[in-house]
């Protein structure tokens, strides 16, 4: 059986799915039960400075997204960070520490702009035994109104300069939590860099209303007849994640810089793409609240079962496998061709395929031949564009091959040498050079 | 036991009321929200639908499967109603798995379609329950009159779309009351609460149509002067008669018409009234011998059986109807030809048949080899017939085929200003869509010849 073990900035973990700080671990008794289901590691819900708590709406929390069967895929939430007092917060992951000294407990940290009030919160926790920081530069609801969470997230020089306080005033490793509400996820992650931080652990949740009531005409979650937004997260965000990742990984500046992947992951399947674009660690979230802490058995199980299957014997076997992989479109190989093929005995004749090119492509797809029934692809009309292998509701119905000779739809022969836009004639780029 | 004490006799009250509230209750409990919304989940949203092109009234079925997903029932009600009036009884009655759901991609992908049946059920039912407005609006008066003989599905669905088209119908029915087999020649588990009546009365709300019931054709009414009396006439009166047995005592007491016995259970407001034998044989191999035979089984009858004189693959009534029957304890036994019915004092004591066999060809023959069932009580499930008496007085001028009137695509008749659908007609499938489907065309046939 694979090891499934990390060592993340120096942080052994029994394997790499931890909690991300959210609701799941905001208390001793969840975050002991959370460890009890096999979690490696838990980002303690987020801390702020000493004093009055902050508090939380009474009404809903959470709005969501459904997809077939009620099938949760996005969650949004305008909770903020813990609500309960700083004391008894550092007085259980202390104690769940001493319980559990094999798991990793990482203090997950939000206070207001100032070097104090970094400090002061660094000595409290490190006193925990926890095993890391996390600077929450995230959280796009409530906090971020305050200048943290997201505002200072969105200002690369205040993540650097926070980053940096936080690296002179402990010996912890410190991980900057990012958020997604930004132009280009580069400039916070180089920042985070050059302030000392040892990691970045993205994506944080996304500005979002998730609906509108059509009878109060107020967003979703409704306080009292009025919304606000909050921040999004779930399955349905994971593409959003993925890349973001990948644009760190292969950004020559943060190259190499330890990753904590978050963002929609439910299943080991999804865990793994994370470690295959670099990331060391997971944090999971949406699918615990959704399904409960049991879910990891299947994360543990899946990632196993495929690494065994593939020869990896750790996961640094395959972290980052991918990340070479990641390109910007002006490099993709113009001379790959591709056509849709439709396997005759899987297809259950449902036309999806057909009408999705027919109305809205390019007419690629048959729906009678001989007056029959029957679904066909056009080569001379497919441009390889794979939208009838996504809407097919059979997997495997259809695939895309690539075709060698002449292109039915061109005419000219598919060069099976590599050739990409940067060379390409039709690009003016091209064109100006050769003048 | 009681039933011990009432064996071998044709009695009333064999079970409990309790009992026979359960026995005759809704086939298929109607869908809640939840069930509906994971079922229409389930739909693809076909592109040129197989499930469409098999409804014999084209119901947009795709489309309003997504309407019952997109939390919108009563749109999905009036796609539905759009096109097939009677949407409500043909959720109930349709056999659905040689029809829509026969086809269903789904079926083809994992042996489990979308139950769209139950589906039409959800949306129509929630549409007749929650709105008290008839969904579709009468157009402008046009002043030209349409008589409709027989107030069944034909005749009703033809009369609801001359009326949308503004046309003033009046319908003549034999009977006390409308509905035709919607209220008198379907099982009463499979229309419970009285939902012919209300589907009728809720079709009648769009105005412009009366019915006049106890009016006979060829008794109390008469083509010729309903031709003069009106603009168009359509008929949809059904098939009035019943195939008769040729067995030796086929007139003994205990013995008679399924199809009757069927209307006397609908039209019955104690069950525990309505006698049944102990020992029951049905003849047939329909809807109605499974009808009657189930509904035996349901009101107490010890051991029920159908004797069919073909193979199973060759039985009218569909395999999910078979299956009902077997579940609830028929008996059902194949190539069987009745051949003499045995009688002690005039009352039936039992039946024997003769075994028949196929050849290659699909040709039915004696074996020779008999089989005797004891009985007490036997029902004709043979096949129903046009009784021409109705339209005799016509003579040649309205053509017969194969014994049913013969129509166009159109469903004119060889008589001028006279359409017909449903039963009644040659050709086409005895079913409650198909009628509802004739009666469609003929009314926009009329609508066009009556615009021109």
């Amino acid at each position: 059986m694979a090891d499934l073990s990390t060592n993340f900035l120096g942080i052994q973990s029994p394997n790499p799915f931890w909690l991300a700080s959210a609701p799941p671990t905001d208390k001793q008794y969840n975050v002991e039960r959370a460890f009890e289901a096999g979690w490696g590691g838990v980002v303690w819900k987020t801390l702020g400075e000493a004093g009055p708590p902050v508090v939380n709406v009474n009404g809903p929390r959470y709005g969501a997204i459904h997809g077939a069967d009620r099938r949760l895929l996005g969650l949004n939430n305008i909770e903020l960070i813990t609500d309960r007092d700083l004391e008894v917060n550092l007085r259980e992951m202390t104690e769940t520490k001493k319980n559990w000294p094999d798991r990793v407990i990482i203090a997950s940290l939000m206070v207001p702009c100032e070097e104090h009030a970094w400090k002061a919160i660094l000595k409290r926790v490190e006193e925990t035994g926890c095993d890391g920081v996390e600077l929450n530069f995230g959280c796009p609801h409530g906090m971020s109104e305050r200048g943290m969470g997201s505002a200072v997230g969105q200002v690369p020089e205040y993540i650097e300069m926070v980053a940096r306080w936080c690296k002179e005033n402990t010996d912890l490793p410190v991980i900057v939590k990012l958020t997604p509400n930004i132009t280009d996820i580069r400039k916070p992650a180089e920042a985070a860099k050059r302030g000392g931080a040892d990691a970045v652990s993205l994506i944080n949740t996304i500005n979002s209303i998730t609906a509108i009531d059509l009878d109060s005409f107020a967003p979703e979650p409704t306080i009292d007849g009025k919304g606000s937004h909050g921040g999004y997260c779930g399955p349905a965000v994971k593409p959003i994640a993925l890349s973001m990742v990948s644009e760190i990984a292969r950004n020559p500046d943060t190259h190499g810089l330890p990753i904590s992947g978050i963002g929609g992951i439910t299943t080991w399947r999804d865990a793994a793409e994370f470690i295959a674009l670099g990331c060391g660690t997971v944090q999971v979230c949406t699918a615990a609240m959704t399904y409960g802490f049991h879910i990891v058995q299947e994360m543990i199980a899946g990632l196993s079962n495929y690494m065994d299957e593939k020869g990896y014997a750790s996961v640094e076997d395959f972290r980052g496998a991918a990340v070479p992989n990641v390109t910007d479109w002006q490099y993709l190989n113009l001379n790959y061709v591709t056509k849709a093929r439709i396997d005759q005995d899987l297809c259950i004749k449902c036309g999806r395929c057909h009408i999705a090119c027919e109305d809205t492509s390019h007419q690629a797809i048959t729906h009678l031949v001989d007056g029959v029934r029957h679904f066909e692809v056009i080569d001379a009309e497919c441009v390889g564009c794979n939208l009838c292998v996504n809407v097919c509701p059979v997997e495997n119905c259809i695939t895309m091959e690539q075709i060698a000779g002449i292109d039915p739809r061109t005419g000219k022969p598919a060069d099976a040498d590599y050739a990409n836009w940067t060379t390409h004639p039709n690009n003016p780029a091209v064109r100006e050079a050769a003048e | 036991m009681s039933v011990e004490r009432r064996s071998g006799t044709i009695s009333a009250g064999r079970l409990s009321a309790e009992q026979l509230r359960e026995n005759f209750c809704d086939l298929h409990p109607p869908m809640n929200p939840h069930e509906a919304a994971v079922e229409a989940d389930r739909c693809y949203f076909c592109y040129d639908a197989p499930c469409m092109n098999a409804c014999p009234t084209g119901i947009d079925i795709p489309l309003f499967i997504r309407q019952i997903a997109a939390d919108n029932p009563n749109g999905a009600a009036k796609t539905i109603f759009d096109a097939n009036i009677f949407g409500a009884m043909c959720a109930r009655v349709c056999p659905t798995e040689t029809l829509c759901e026969e086809v269903c991609v789904r079926e083809v992908a994992e042996d489990q379609p979308v139950r769209i049946g139950m589906l039409q059920r959800y949306a129509t039912d929630h549409l007749m329950e929650t709105t008290t407005e008839h969904p579709f609006k009468r157009a402008a008066e046009t002043g030209k009159r349409v008589a409709v003989v027989g107030a069944g599905p034909a005749g009703l669905s033809c009369a609801h779309r001359l009326s949308m088209h503004g046309h003033t119908v009046t319908v003549f029915e034999a009977r006390q009351k409308p509905g035709g087999l919607n209220e008198y020649g379907i099982a009463t588990y499979k229309a419970t609460d009285d939902i012919a009546q209300a589907e009728v009365q809720w079709l009648l709300g769009i105005g412009g149509i009366t019915i006049e019931t106890d009016k006979a054709l060829g008794r109390d009414i008469h083509l010729r002067d309903l031709t003069a009396d009106y603009d168009a006439v359509f008929l949809g009166m059904g098939l009035a008669g019943v195939n008769a047995l040729t067995a030796e005592g086929a007139d003994s007491a205990g013995s008679s018409d399924a199809v009757g016995w069927i209307a006397d259970l609908r039209q019955t407001t104690d069950l525990s009234q309505v006698p049944v034998g102990n020992r029951v044989v049905v003849i047939g191999g329909g809807m109605t011998a499974v009808d009657a035979a189930v509904q035996a089984k349901n009101l107490g009858a010890d051991e029920v059986t159908i004797a069919y004189r073909r193979g199973k693959e060759a039985m009218s009534a569909s395999g999910y109807e078979q299956e009902v029957a077997a579940t609830r304890g028929v008996h059902l036994r194949y190539n069987l030809q009745p051949k003499r019915i045995h009688a002690e004092n005039g009352d039936v004591t039992g039946i024997t048949f003769e075994k028949t066999a196929s050849d290659a060809n699909g040709k039915l023959s004696a074996t020779g080899e008999e089989v005797t069932l004891e009985a007490d009580q036997i029902f004709k499930a043979i096949g129903q017939s046009f009784v021409p008496d109705s339209v005799a007085a016509e003579g040649a001028a309205l053509t017969l085929d194969g014994g049913r009137i013969a129509v166009d695509d159109e469903r004119k008749t060889s008589m001028d200003k006279v359409w017909a659908g449903g039963d009644c007609i040659a050709g086409g499938e005895d079913l409650t869509v198909v009628a509802v489907e004739d009666g469609k065309i003929a009314a926009e046939s009329i609508h066009a010849a009556l615009s021109a």
